[in-house]
């Protein structure tokens, strides 16, 4: 068997690259992408301890967080979408106005 | 011993699509490495047990929210800094990762892995989780069913074009 650590240094490396993704990035896309591979980083934990401890909560709650991430992925790009409608761009750092 | 390997090889797999999604300057680029990221992970959910995880991680992840992902990205044509090196990188990793995992198949294929294990016999098997979700967490899965609903209308009101409206009201 393939020891926990090793899923949980996996887990921890996926969601330090979100993290980075989410700082460097300058597209609005980008940094949603990135926030999905934390997501991502966050359910491999869950399943590790979840196989860990012979305890099935943990892979009910990364059905809920997919959950929560295929509504936040409707969601926000519907707003992605009426930014660009309004603003014509992508760019972060020229969505800095609250009210045109 | 073959834990080991297939863990290694798609662990190998999800950093390197999360560091090409951190490197590629083009959308697609990084939403394709993250489909190949969300695929590797649930091998890595299937080797921890999880098979109704790994089933619904391709399904929801890999299959909806990152063709909805690529499916804004094409509309609304975001490709602005655009390089094509990554053509010349996909070729170099792309033909020995081919032949890395056709090898790993056959390897697997020809009996030398260890024994197969039917479906339903791992400790994350639909019924069990089905049992949890509908007795322990109905709640939860209840308060998510409405959430997910809010968040379909949500969209709908968000993305709907605002000049129908106006033209509405106007004429």
């Amino acid at each position: 068997m393939v020891p926990i650590s090793y899923y949980l240094i996996l887990s921890g490396i996926l969601f330090a690259c979100g993290v980075t993704g989410f700082l460097i990035k300058r597209n609005i896309i980008s940094i949603f992408m990135s926030i999905e591979l934390m997501l991502n980083g966050v359910n491999l934990s869950f399943v590790a301890f979840a196989a860990q401890w012979h305890a099935l909560s943990g892979q009910v709650f990364v059905f809920f967080v997919m959950v929560v991430a295929a509504a936040e992925a409707a969601v926000g790009l519907a707003i992605i979408i009426s930014v660009y409608r309004t603003r014509e761009t992508l760019n972060v750092d020229q969505v800095d106005l609250l009210k045109l | 011993m073959l834990h080991l390997i297939l863990f290694l090889v798609f662990g190998a797999v999800c950093v390197a699509g999360a560091v090409n999604l951190l490197a590629q300057r083009h959308p697609i680029n990084g939403a394709l490495s993250l489909v190949a990221v969300m695929g590797s992970l649930a091998v890595e959910y299937l080797l921890l047990g999880a098979e109704f995880v790994a089933a619904v991680q391709v399904i929801v992840y890999a299959g909806a929210i990152m063709v909805l992902f690529v499916f804004v990205i094409m509309l609304l044509n975001a490709g602005v800094e655009e390089r094509t090196k990554g053509s010349r990188v996909a070729l170099l990793f792309g033909v020995p990762g081919m032949l890395l995992g056709s090898v790993l198949i056959g390897w697997v294929l020809l009996g030398h892995g260890a024994e197969t294990v039917p479906v339903g016999a791992l400790p994350g098997a639909p019924k069990v989780i089905a049992w949890l979700l509908f007795h322990d967490f109905l709640l939860p899965f209840e308060v998510t069913s409405i959430l997910v609903l809010i968040a379909i209308m949500g969209a709908v009101v968000l993305a709907s074009h605002p000049d129908t409206e106006q033209g509405k009201k106007e004429s």
